[in-house]
């Protein structure tokens, strides 16, 4: 069986042979596996695809596999956050995305590593260890899924699902070659995504195609009563699949080539946004003045929520616990002890910037800088249909060369999170080469105008072979 | 009479009262009907705060916090939201609590009660919702416990916290308080106050308009008058001792009847409120006529009713309100043509009520005929509330039987009380109950009372016939027919009179 | 700037021990970052609203339906310590 299949490769095959197969030799390529990409692989893969030969699961994704990113719940198979504080956890439910995942026939085939609560953009932070990078062992895969992009890039698993809060899709399928979308805020049920700043984040999907991202979006994207901020707004995403840009404005922000940006990432967003008005596209500058101010309101907020969601984790109903006089020590010190440090460090930050005398300074006034950035994004959507830019300033860089500084490593999302404060939607496909690494272009669009978007990415992939190069082959 | 309030008292209670007539709790699916359930059977992933989970509010819930706020004539607000009170402690499954803040559902309003010197406003600060955190119990005392055992079954509860002005001046004022909410809650039929946990009580407490105190874990109204008897003491004589008083927290424990001083860290300013990320906002103004709609007739609106279509005392108006099944079983048999208001207001209120209360009677309930008031008749069904398994129950017609019965001389007084005691217990109605037991006055007898009670009131009739006008006997024989209806025969009543003024 | 002071009340609120030493470390470590994020000072935000959420939606409840709770033994599964179905835990004080 060769590396590297689309879903409709998978399909093909499980024809051919079964979805037992399919699944046995993924599991086998996982056991086999360098990179540590996986936390864990599920005891029930090779059940259900058994129950799709047998006809006993059907769906448009019957019989094919699918590894979810760690914080995603998956009834009865361990999810960690790759946090040591949630060892041994095993969610009694199943997140909306894997009901819908399960319903549609889909192998939940293992669980991906990533930085520990989503927290960061390089899966250093992991209570696993590093996932390397497909492309070169040496350097990082991106986060904080990782886990997510790294196994499709290295063929380990056909499509994935990442969560993103402020790039966290975007960066790793940048990072690793393969496509990435985060959707807009609503469109995806976050019931079960284990919360990491719930005003900004999304579950999305990562594929080696866009065909494949439309697939596992018509699955997993709409309505779901469970999340109150899940928004009603059906989406056809499959039909997006239109190879047209005929007509097609893009707006390109000069915010996002700032100074800190590679030179042959640009070049290579560059090549792409030419290759789009060769394709009947046209493109204009626009200027998004608040980018500059969206880091700084994007960790304050984030940092914020996190303080707070992370609270529950006190070593009372789940998780491990740490010795103590009484119930406060017992929590202080099983959250000392089994919180990673840059998580501990966001929480004490999220903490101090909601707190009494500091709430106006600093966490009401990010909010007030969100306001901004997200009328940047309405001015822009009122004269383009799409904005382009590189997902990251720069590839991926080396396994440890960011961890000691964590402000350096949260400038490099400086192109990924103003997205999220907009609760707009973005995907990163792949466009060109940095030093034998992948680079990411970043197609944005407006709030539920996926169908643009996907449409914007599927005709740069049936004209270009960017998508087509693969870890060791870079094209 | 004008109340001094000698030792400058200040009492401002907070209420939480638990919406245990909804279905489902505030924010999650599960039963609230986790009374009687094995520990950590009536929980989800939402209210156990397991990873991932999300809220979704209850609209229900909603609908009951406008209730509870027009009833206590607050304005409700415009549009609101929850926000996230941050603390740690075991019972609170996710690290805070999912609380209101700036925009309650329910701002100012005011709940009339009868103070020391007559009629007073207590005003109401604000009502907001909130839920309501799990159960611990502490094994052994709360500071020398080997552990404590966390129940999460009434995680997430509605709860509507209401919190009043600093208006009450005694610790009765504020027992009546709390029996005037109570009341009013009843009537809106959004909880059930005899479940245990219903309604909690925090006090602040100041003496010589001095600091105040906030007396925590107040679980029954009689803890709350004990609580706040001590805590009043404690603030005097420390105070005499030339002590001062401090803001703090003291945590009531009941058994003991003391409050016990309770360090905490946390102050208010330590909560980090923000609002929950999670939950919409809510519009609820353009609600508010259709929930005005669905108020019942409220408490002193009844009473000042009753006081101008029956014939009663202030006294009974009230005693008669209080309970709205107790008033509606009331109206049907003060509006039996046959019977007086206000005989029926002293056989409810005095006779019927006290024996209900007696038996520590709970309604748990009632019938009526038709299904809009007014009631032609009404049946109330009661359970013991120590011990559910002792039931009563009895009808506004067995009623209207036994004053029917009293009034015509049929029965004794006490036979009647006799009557509503057997119902009570054995059951039965009225009727069968008057023929078994053999407590209607034999024919002779009746004939005889009617013959004394002419003869009483007739004087002048009576000093005709001994003056020898042989003619007033005819009319004292007619009095006699009539107060028996008919039941006499003529000539024994001629004979029993003419003996009964002979001798 | 946050002093060590202000983490080792921070890190109280939060429940996270932290010792002398990683106080004075964490107060230089995490004032750079809030250094950086004071450059939001910058931003003239006079009469901005906050965007607490970025979908403009409102009044979304459920109706007052009751569905399954977890079996006890899903919900003790996870818990370090249980006794009689009951979650045990340290006591508070
Ligand atoms: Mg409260
Ligand atoms: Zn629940």
């Amino acid at each position: 069986m060769t590396k590297w299949l689309s879903i409709s490769d998978v399909k093909e095959i499980i024809a051919a042979t079964s979805a037992e197969e399919v699944t046995a030799s993924y599991l086998e390529l996982i056991e086999k596996s360098s990179i540590n990409g996986y936390t864990c692989t599920s005891d029930g893969a090779l059940d259900t695809a058994k129950m799709v030969d047998k006809g006993e699961v059907a769906g448009p994704l019957a019989g094919v596999p699918i590894a979810i990113k760690d914080n995603i719940s998956t009834k009865g198979l361990a999810t960690t956050c790759s946090s040591k504080i949630l060892e041994g956890y095993v969610p009694p439910y199943d997140a909306h995305v894997i009901e819908r995942l399960k319903a549609a026939g889909a192998v939940i085939i293992g669980k991906t590593n990533m930085d520990e609560f989503a927290m960061g953009t390089s899966t250093e932070s992991s209570c696993y260890g590093v996932t390397l990078n497909p492309w070169d062992h040496e350097r990082v895969p991106g986060g904080s899924s990782g886990g997510s992009a790294a196994v499709v890039a290295a063929g380990e698993s056909p499509i994935s699902l990442g969560s993103d809060t402020g790039g966290s899709v975007r960066c790793p399928a940048a990072f690793c070659g393969v496509v990435g979308l985060k959707p807009t805020y609503g469109a995806v049920s976050r019931y079960g995504l284990i919360s990491y700043a719930n005003s900004l984040e999304q579950i999305g999907p990562m594929a080696t195609c866009v065909e494949d991202i439309a697939a596992v979006m018509d699955v997993i994207g709409g309505y779901d009563a469970r999340d109150s901020t899940s928004i009603d707004n059906k989406i056809d995403y499959q039909a997006a699949l239109v190879d047209d840009v005929k007509g097609l404005k893009i707006g390109v922000p000069d915010e996002y080539f700032g100074e800190g940006v590679d030179s042959s990432t640009e070049k290579a967003v560059w090549d792409a946004i030419a290759k789009y008005e060769e394709m009947g596209a046209s493109w204009g500058k626009v200027s998004m003045p608040n980018t500059k101010y969206a880091l700084a309101a994007y960790y304050t907020i984030a940092m914020s929520e996190a303080s707070s969601n992370l609270a529950r984790f006190d070593g009372t109903r789940y998780g491990p616990r740490s010795e103590g006089e009484n119930w406060h020590v017992m929590a202080s010190r099983t959250r000392a002890e089994n919180f990673g440090k840059e998580v501990q460090r966001r929480i004490l930050l999220g903490t101090y910037a909601l707190s009494a005398g500091y709430q106006d300074k600093y966490y009401l006034k990010a909010l007030q800088v969100r306001t901004l950035v997200k009328q940047d994004f309405e001015k822009a959507f009122a004269n383009f249909d799409v904005l382009m830019a590189p997902t990251m300033p720069l590839p991926a860089f080396k396994i440890g060369e960011k961890v000691e500084d964590p402000l350096s490593q949260y400038l490099t999302d400086v192109n990924t999170v103003p997205m999220n404060l907009a609760g707009v939607p973005c995907i990163s496909v792949p466009c060109g080469s940095s030093d034998g690494l992948p680079v990411g272009l970043q197609i944005i669009g407006n709030h539920f105008d996926e169908a643009t978007l996907i449409r914007a990415a599927y005709s740069f992939e049936k004209n270009t072979d960017h998508h087509k190069a693969r870890p060791g082959e870079v094209a | 009479m004008v109340y001094e309030n000698p030792d400058g008292v200040r009492i401002g209670l907070e209420v939480h009262v638990q919406l245990n007539k909804l279905n489902t709790k505030l924010f999650c699916g599960c039963s609230t009907d986790y009374h009687d359930s094995e520990p950590n059977t009536h929980v989800c992933p939402v209210c156990l705060g397991l990873p991932g989970a999300l809220p979704v509010i209850n609209e229900k819930a909603v609908e009951y916090a406008m209730k509870i706020g027009l009833a206590l004539g607050c304005d409700i607000v415009e549009q609101t939201q929850f926000h996230r009170k941050n603390y740690y402690y075991p019972d609170l499954p996710k690290g805070f609590q999912t609380t209101q803040y700036d925009f309650p559902i329910a701002g100012e309003g005011k709940v009339v009660i009868e103070g020391e010197d007559g009629e007073r406003d207590i005003g109401i600060t604000r009502a907001h919702m909130e839920e309501d955190p799990g159960r611990l119990q502490h094994m052994g005392s709360i500071d020398k416990s080997k552990g404590t055992l966390i129940n999460y079954n009434r995680s997430g509860m509605t709860l509507i916290e209401i919190v009043s002005e600093p208006d009450m001046r005694s610790p009765k004022e504020a027992r009546r308080y709390l029996d005037k909410l109570r009341s009013i809650l009843d009537y809106l039929d959004v909880f059930n106050g005899d479940l245990e946990g219903a309604m909690r009580v925090d006090a602040n407490v100041s003496v010589f308009m001095g600091e105040r105190v906030e007396v925590k874990n107040i679980s029954s109204f009689k803890g709350a008058e004990r609580a706040l008897l001590y805590e009043i003491m404690r603030q005097k004589n420390q105070i005499r001792r030339g002590g001062e008083i401090t803001l703090e927290t003291r945590h009531f424990d009941e058994a003991r009847g003391v409050t016990l001083s309770m360090r905490t860290k946390e102050t208010e300013n330590d909560y980090r409120y923000f609002p929950e990320p999670d939950l919409m906002p809510m519009r609820v103004a353009d609600r508010v006529p259709a929930v005005a709609a669905t108020l019942p007739e409220l408490p002193d609106a009844k009473r000042n009713r009753f006081l101008e279509e029956y014939d009663m005392t202030d006294m009974h108006a009230k005693a008669l309100t209080s309970d709205q099944d107790i008033a509606d079983f009331y109206e049907a048999v003060a509006q039996n043509e046959n019977i007086d208001s206000k005989d029926a207001a002293v056989w409810v209120a005095d006779i019927f009520k006290g024996e209900w209360n007696y038996r520590d009677l709970a309604i748990h309930g009632r019938t009526n005929d038709p299904v809009t008031p007014p009631y032609s008749w009404v049946k109330l069904s009661g359970a013991n509330r120590k011990d559910p398994t002792i039931t009563s129950s009895i009808g506004s017609d067995d009623l209207i039987y036994i004053i029917g019965s009293v009034n015509n001389g049929e029965i004794s007084d006490n036979s009647g009380i006799e009557v509503i005691r057997i119902i009570l217990d054995e059951g039965g109605s009225a009727n069968e109950v008057i023929d078994a037991k053999g407590l209607r006055k034999v024919e002779d007898d009746i004939v005889a009372t009617a013959v004394s009670e002419t003869i009483a009131e007739n004087e002048a009739a009576v000093q005709d016939y001994l003056g020898g006008a042989e003619k007033s006997l005819n009319f004292l024989v007619g009095q006699v027919m009539k107060k028996t209806k008919g039941r006499a025969d003529a000539r024994q009543a001629r004979e029993l009179l003419v003996a009964a003024l002979k001798s | 700037m946050i002093t060590k002071d202000e983490v080792e009340h921070v890190g109280w609120l939060c429940r996270i021990e932290i010792n002398d030493a990683e106080a004075e470390e964490y107060a230089v470590k995490l004032s750079s970052v809030l250094d950086y994020f004071g450059q939001l000072d910058e931003v003239d935000t006079e009469g901005v609203e906050p965007t607490y959420h970025v979908a403009d939606i409102m009044n979304v409840f459920r109706e007052d339906v009751v569905t399954p709770s977890l079996d006890q033994k899903d919900v003790l599964t996870n818990t370090a310590e249980e006794k009689d179905g009951y979650i045990k835990a340290p006591r508070i004080i």
